[in-house]
């Protein structure tokens, strides 16, 4: 759905992304996952045509960008960088001279579908209140809404979940996945990491500019080879499994075993009554730490 | 998508605002002239204003003279400037690029919808003056130094007496070139607004542009390029109402006006066209 080869913007001296090969493919949850100042807006808006690139090339929906979009663009809901709206017209008025502009799926069903979007985003009472006396979230939303008004194949959203409370984040997360298992693709940029595990299917991480990561969550999230085990007889424990224990703590022991069923079959068949026992994951955190050099915006003298 | 620019500009109280202010100051003025009967000494003041007096009908060309000079270029490049760099600064910019809206229809239904602005406020202001003339002034005893015209008939500028059909013909041409005067102001307008993401500087930076030309216009050491700036013809309308019509300034004028607007459009399409979208 997007890929890019050699994706790169520089602004003068500074280079904002640097040579970045994404590939986002058909029915994924696409967690774009970034300190801020890291590029991904700078990312986005050349996926989508606003930006030109210095050099590299993207294909969005297999069209080059930006000379194809005319023919993509109307396929794609974008929520670039915050919401925004007219502030002196309603949310109905907003999303109509939106659609009326141009890329509408059809002047005939406008009516039907703004109905729809705003019902989905949780606007349809709003009526004729004009925009300016919004909150912050409520403009979230109806950001939300102009994304989904065309019935797009992809959604590339910015921060979507910018400005909502937690309330709002899980509708958010809801309405994101049930369209998702209804087909469409999404693409996510963020700087949350508990929005990206919680979601995504497949995360890509930019630093400094770079994609140093790239890859299914699940592999990322792959086991590490040890168990965890919890006991109330640690001592029995780390003496039935003589030296494969690599940290104590308390009645919590870190045992070198990367199946934890015969891990425990072995337990039990020593006596030792075993409380919890799981398979050490490594935390999407974990590998962003190891791959991404610390504090992005951070400006360290030369 | 001209439809829907034209939609927003109708739907923002401030199109309506604008064309109120411009229609209430020449309103002023015919009250005033009306309550007191002191016009300007003829030569002084604006343009047709000491004829007016005498005649009411000649008052919606007064009106526009009333304006041109501030006014009515005020009310265009706030209008023009908020264009692009109004949608930048509101971030519906992007939505609407990637909606999509091509950047050169978005440039141009921008345009077209100022054209429209421009011209309902010339047409606006020429009819508010016609109406408030024949109200407040039209009635008025012709005085002494306008007894060469009939009852129907109004004084020309140059003496003679033009008829009410070359009147109204001659209104409508004023009205024209008026119109086209500030289309090369809207023109500077629109090319800052694609530079600028505010909306302000934008306006700012057009009517600095025509201040300084009117500032360089009554310099002597200005008058080598004084027939290139784009404020010199903006008055000779006036010559319209000369009899017979003086065509050369006009002429002029109309020429050096399609310079400016075709080269600043130009160069508004070609910086739009291939400009970063950050806002």
């Amino acid at each position: 759905m997007i890929r890019s080869t050699g994706l790169t913007k520089r602004f003068g001296q500074v280079v904002a992304v640097d040579d970045i090969d994404l590939d986002v493919r058909a029915g994924d949850v696409y967690g774009f996952l970034g300190a801020n100042g890291s590029g991904k807006t700078t990312s986005v808006r050349m996926i989508l045509g606003l930006v030109l690139p210095t050099s590299g090339s993207v294909e969005l929906l297999g069209e080059p960008m930006p000379r194809g979009g005319r023919r993509v663009l109307p396929k794609v809901g974008t929520l670039v960088e915050g919401a925004a709206a007219y502030g002196h017209l309603s949310a109905r008025a907003n999303l109509e001279l939106l659609d009326a502009s141009g890329g509408s799926a059809g002047r005939r069903t406008r009516r039907h579908r703004i109905d729809d979007v705003l019902e989905q985003v949780g606007l349809a009472g709003t009526g004729r209140r004009p925009v300016k006396a919004f909150s912050l979230g409520m403009r979230q939303r109806l950001g939300l809404a102009a994304a989904l008004l065309p019935q797009p194949e992809l959604l590339v959203l910015d921060e979507p979940t910018n400005g909502l409370d937690p309330q709002g984040i899980r509708e958010v997360r809801e309405l994101l996945l049930r369209l998702n298992a209804a087909g469409a693709t999404i693409f996510l940029s963020s700087h949350l990491l508990a929005e990206i595990e919680q979601m995504c299917t497949r995360v890509g991480v930019l630093d400094r500019g770079r994609l140093v990561v790239q890859d299914d969550l699940a592999n990322l999230q792959a086991p590490t080879g040890r168990t965890i085990v919890r006991t109330s007889d640690p001592a029995a424990a780390v003496a039935a499994l003589d030296g494969r224990v690599e940290g104590r703590d308390g009645d919590r022991l870190l045992v070198r075993a990367d199946d934890p069923a015969a891990l425990n079959a072995l337990l039990v068949g020593q006596h030792v009554p075993v409380s919890e026992l799981v398979a050490e994951r490594r935390t999407l955190e974990d590998v962003i730490m190891e791959r991404t050099e610390p504090g992005a915006d951070r400006v360290m003298p030369p | 998508m001209i439809a829907v620019e034209l939609r927003k500009l109708a739907r923002r109280p401030r199109t309506w605002a604008t064309l109120f202010l411009l229609d209430l100051l020449p309103t002023v003025v015919a009250v005033l002239l009306a309550v007191t009967h002191l016009g300007p000494r003829p030569g002084q003041g604006p343009a047709f204003l000491s004829a007016v007096l005498a005649n009411g009908s000649l008052f919606s060309v007064a009106a526009l003279a009333i304006v041109l000079p501030l006014f009515l270029p005020v009310a265009v490049t706030v209008i023009a400037g908020d264009s692009i760099a109004g949608e930048a600064q509101a971030g519906t910019l992007r939505y609407l690029l990637t909606r999509p809206v091509g950047r050169t229809r978005l440039l141009v239904a921008k345009l077209i919808a100022v054209l429209v602005f421009v011209l309902v406020a010339v047409v606006v202001v020429a009819g508010t003056g016609y109406l408030v003339g024949k109200l407040l002034l039209g009635g008025q005893p012709l005085t002494a130094s306008t007894s060469v015209a009939g009852v129907t008939g109004v004084t020309s500028v140059s003496g003679s007496t033009l008829t009410a059909g070359q009147i109204a013909l001659r209104t409508v041409l004023a009205i024209g070139y008026v119109a086209l005067s500030m289309i090369g102001v809207a023109a500077m307008a629109l090319l800052l607004s694609t530079f600028s993401d505010s909306p302000l500087s934008a306006s700012l930076g057009a009517l600095a542009f025509l201040i300084g030309s009117s500032l360089l216009l009554p310099l002597d050491a200005a008058r080598g390029i004084a027939p290139y700036l784009p404020t010199r013809y903006w008055l000779s309308f006036i010559d319209l109402f000369r009899d017979p019509i003086l065509w050369r300034n006009v002429e002029r004028g109309v020429l050096l006006q399609l310079v400016y607007v075709v080269v600043l459009l130009g160069a508004a399409w070609a910086n739009f066209s291939s400009k970063d979208i950050t806002s």
